[in-house]
Parts: structure tokens; C-alpha cells; sequence
């Protein structure tokens, strides 16, 4: 690491830091993590910052410690994710997210006679698949239908 | 394997043990679909029909079964009663429902209800067909058809007809590849087998053709399962009119088949089977429908536990 990006990473106190998303991808990842405009810690991001392999978005999150089921949701958009959870300045788990196999309440169906987009007391509910082509997969467990593109479009 | 309070959904939800299982079933009670052996196995239970869309052929289908198995059905009455439950989500409905019956038999037009409805009942559901994606009852009946007629193991099968919007042949499609069938598909070209469904065929190493004519296939296939070409997925009418007729099974046709070949459909039919086809040995379709009978009995004293 260089020391650019050890500064990006530890300049928080307490916190989480998610690194090598997707450049573009930052506010979405935001949107997966149900971090919205009334979160009263401070959440800042870095857009395009030059890493490795290219542009990336780094986000960071104040005072808050995400869970594994939380961090690993961001997957669905920024597979090569890394999070860093960060106590007193100091770097304390450093991880890749994973693919889940199961998603809740996360994105909405895009079969608009899809129960699950109905006034229904349930959740949308998906199985979480590797395509092929190395890209994620998501098939609604209650119609069937399959989103394998431009999944933070349906983001909830 | 039991199959005690289980719910059936959809075809992927079966293993081809599980598939042979039921129709084994629906071959033991075939008797008493035909009217030739009594039976109360399903005495004292009570079954409810719940058909939020008309499908007549399918519940009196159903309520042969039940009858002829001695058990006794509610259901929503007439269209207008129903609609009152319209205010009541399909949630609620299910859990009342269960507090009454024993089983419920869910006809509705959205995708994936049976499914939900599944998640809030105490007692299995049938799914009668959801909106346009599943109609397992549909499908086994079709099983059932071709192994009382034909054979399933290794089967050369074409299905012809709408292979785009007909769920019927896409379930169809995932079971018989459990069995190892070479399929052909006939359509124009409006109207072909989904891609994915093909590609997902393939992968399994299913033999796939696709054609547009019968000529191709007709001396080839020992099952030839038609589908209804409808009108309103057509956009100009005359469009339509030139496939409904390239698509036409008449008896010209059939002489070039080979002797065993059976003819299938999920009825009603239009026009894409010639009435002189009906007087030949090939026409199975009528036979099909009762076959349904039997087979709805074998899933529903399944899911009761009447029948292990
Ligand atoms: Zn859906």
C-alpha cells in the first residue's frame, strides 16, 4: 500500500472504510447499505482516486462498524470490495467482500406482476448466482425472473 | 420420501424420484378417477379451491379428483362474492383459509402468489397456476401423459406452437430434461423457445433442434406436444394469420409419422389441430385431460399424507 491510500484508509478515528469500489459506484454503495441523507455519523467519499488498477471510489463510514451480512451485500455491485474496520486510527480486520447466496430486501423484482412488487406483507427476495461471465446473477424466489444487469437500478 | 405437507409450487422444487413417485401414485388411483373403484381416502377433509381468475377446466379437474376421493370442497363462490375479498390481502386470505381447510388449491394472476401463499399457510398448497410463470399440476398431467402413452426415459419429443410465452412447454422443457429427452422446437420465428432455456437445455447435454415446419420432425418424434398460437401476441393480425396456418397439424401431415407417434395438447385448442387428426390413433389429447384427474388426486393425497 502506498502511502497516499494509507492516508485515505486511516484518516478515521473509529469507523469502516470500504476500498476498490467500482469507480462511479460509491453512492450506490451507500444505497445497498441503507446509509441515507438523516445518518447523523459522518460519511465521506473519495471518487476516482487513482489505485492499482485503475480509478476507484473509496467510502467511509464514522463511528460505525458494519456487519459481515451488511458488507458482504455490497458485492452485489462492487464485487472487489475490500473493508477495513478501523478502531483508534488503527486498521483492526482488513477483508474482501463476499457474494451472498441470498438477498433480502435489498432489490426490488423487475417483473412488474411479480407479487413481491405488490402491496403484499413480504419482502423482495432473491437467490444470488455467478453467471458465467464472472457477473452476478439474481433470480426473484418468487417469480422467477432474473436480473443479471444494472443491479443498482433496482436497488430498493 | 414423504411428501407430507409439502407444498407444490413449482416443477424445479421436484427431483425425478420425486416426479416418478407422483405418477406412480396417479397410476395406483387411475381406477378410481375412472369411476371403477370407490375410494375414501379422502373422507372427513376438506379441501378449498380458491380460483381469484376463471380456469373452469382446471377446477373441475380438481373437483373430480376430490370427489371421486370422497373429500369436500369450499371455495370463493361466485365472481362477485369474491371480489369482496379483493380488500383483504392474499396474505391474510391464506392464513384465514387454513384455519378452515385442510389443503388449498391456489389459482391467481399474479407471479409468484403461490409461492407467498405458501410462506403464510398451515396447511400445502397446490399451486393451480400464478400469473404466467408456474402450473405444476399442468406439467405433471403432461408427465403422466407421455409415460401411460409413450415413455419418458430417452423420449424424442417436438413441442410446437407459441414456445415463447407458453409456460406450459417451459416447465415442460426443465422435467423432461431430467429424463434425458431430445426436443425439438417448432415455432415461427416471432414465437421461439426463450434463449436462456435453451442455453440452460444444452448445458445439461440435451439434444435442442429448432425448426419452423413439421416436415422437418413429424417421421422423427414419437411425442408431438402442440401449444395454442394466440392471436393477441400478435401485433398485426394478418401476421398472425399466415403462422396460424403454417402452424396447422392436419391429417396430410401425419401421413409421413411414425406409427407410435402421439399427439399431445393442454386444450382448449383453436384451430392448429385439424378435427380429421381427432379420428386417428395419434390423437392423445383427449385422453390427456382425464389424465389430469388422476394425477391431481395423486398430489393432493400426497401433500395430505393419505398416501405415503
Ligand atoms: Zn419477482
Amino acid at each position: 500500500m502506498t502511502d497516499k491510500e494509507n492516508l485515505k484508509i486511516q484518516a478515521i478515528e473509529n469507523g469502516t472504510v470500504i476500498d476498490h469500489i467500482k469507480a462511479g459506484q460509491a453512492l450506490n454503495v451507500l444505497r445497498i447499505l441503507g446509509i441515507a441523507a438523516d445518518c447523523r455519523g459522518t460519511v465521506s467519499f473519495v471518487m476516482n482516486a487513482p489505485g492499482a488498477k485503475g480509478r476507484k471510489d473509496v467510502v467511509k463510514v464514522e463511528g460505525r462498524e458494519l456487519n459481515v451480512e451488511e458488507l458482504n451485500r455490497i458485492s452485489l455491485i462492487a464485487p472487489n470490495a475490500t473493508v477495513n474496520i478501523i478502531r483508534d486510527f488503527v486498521v483492526l480486520q482488513k477483508k474482501k467482500v463476499v457474494l451472498p447466496t441470498y438477498v433480502e430486501d435489498v432489490v426490488r423484482c423487475i417483473n412488474p406482476n411479480c407479487i413481491s412488487n405488490s402491496t403484499e406483507p413480504i419482502k423482495s427476495r432473491f437467490s444470488v448466482i455467478r453467471s458465467e461471465k464472472g457477473g452476478v446473477v439474481l433470480r426473484c424466489l418468487y417469480c422467477e425472473h432474473v436480473i443479471s444487469e444494472n443491479i443498482a437500478e433496482h436497488l430498493v | 420420501m414423504s411428501f407430507k405437507n409439502r407444498h407444490v409450487i413449482s416443477m424445479k422444487d421436484f427431483s425425478r424420484e420425486e416426479i416418478d413417485h407422483v405418477l406412480d401414485t396417479a397410476e395406483k388411483l387411475e381406477p378410481v378417477a375412472r369411476g371403477m373403484e370407490k375410494s375414501r381416502l379422502l373422507d372427513g377433509k376438506i379441501i378449498a379451491l380458491l380460483f381469484f381468475e376463471p380456469s373452469t377446466r382446471t377446477r373441475l379437474s380438481f373437483e373430480t379428483a376430490i370427489q371421486r376421493l370422497g373429500g369436500q370442497i369450499i371455495n370463493l363462490g361466485s365472481v362477485e362474492a369474491s371480489s369482496v375479498m379483493k380488500g383483504e390481502n392474499l396474505a391474510d386470505t391464506i392464513r384465514v383459509i387454513s384455519k378452515y381447510a385442510d389443503l388449498i388449491v391456489l389459482r391467481h394472476p399474479q407471479d409468484g402468489s403461490a409461492r407467498m401463499a405458501s410462506e403464510f399457510a398451515s396447511v400445502p398448497i397446490i399451486n393451480g397456476g400464478d400469473g404466467s410463470i408456474h402450473h405444476p399440476t399442468q406439467t405433471f398431467l403432461d408427465l403422466y401423459t407421455i409415460r401411460r402413452e409413450s415413455h419418458l426415459e430417452g423420449l424424442k419429443i417436438a413441442m410446437a406452437g407459441d414456445l415463447k410465452y407458453g409456460r406450459t412447454v417451459h416447465s415442460l422443457c426443465h422435467a423432461l430434461s431430467l429424463y434425458g429427452a431430445e426436443m425439438t422446437f417448432v415455432s415461427p420465428p416471432e414465437l421461439r423457445m426463450p434463449a436462456e432455456i435453451v442455453r440452460d437445455l444444452k448445458r445439461q447435454n440435451i439434444k435442442v433442434g429448432e425448426t419452423d415446419s413439421f416436415e422437418d420432425v413429424i417421421g422423427d418424434i414419437e411425442v408431438l406436444y402442440m401449444t395454442r398460437v394466440q392471436q393477441e401476441r400478435f401485433p398485426d393480425p394478418e401476421e398472425y394469420e399466415k403462422v396460424k396456418n403454417r402452424l396447422k397439424l392436419t391429417g396430410e401431415l401425419l401421413e409421413n409419422a411414425a406409427p407410435d407417434l402421439k399427439i399431445l395438447h393442454p386444450l382448449p385448442r383453436v384451430n392448429e389441430i385439424s378435427p380429421e387428426v381427432d379420428e386417428t390413433p395419434y390423437a392423445c389429447y383427449f385422453q390427456q385431460a382425464f389424465y389430469g384427474v388422476p394425477t391431481r388426486m395423486a398430489l393432493l393425497t400426497l401433500a395430505m399424507g393419505v398416501i405415503e
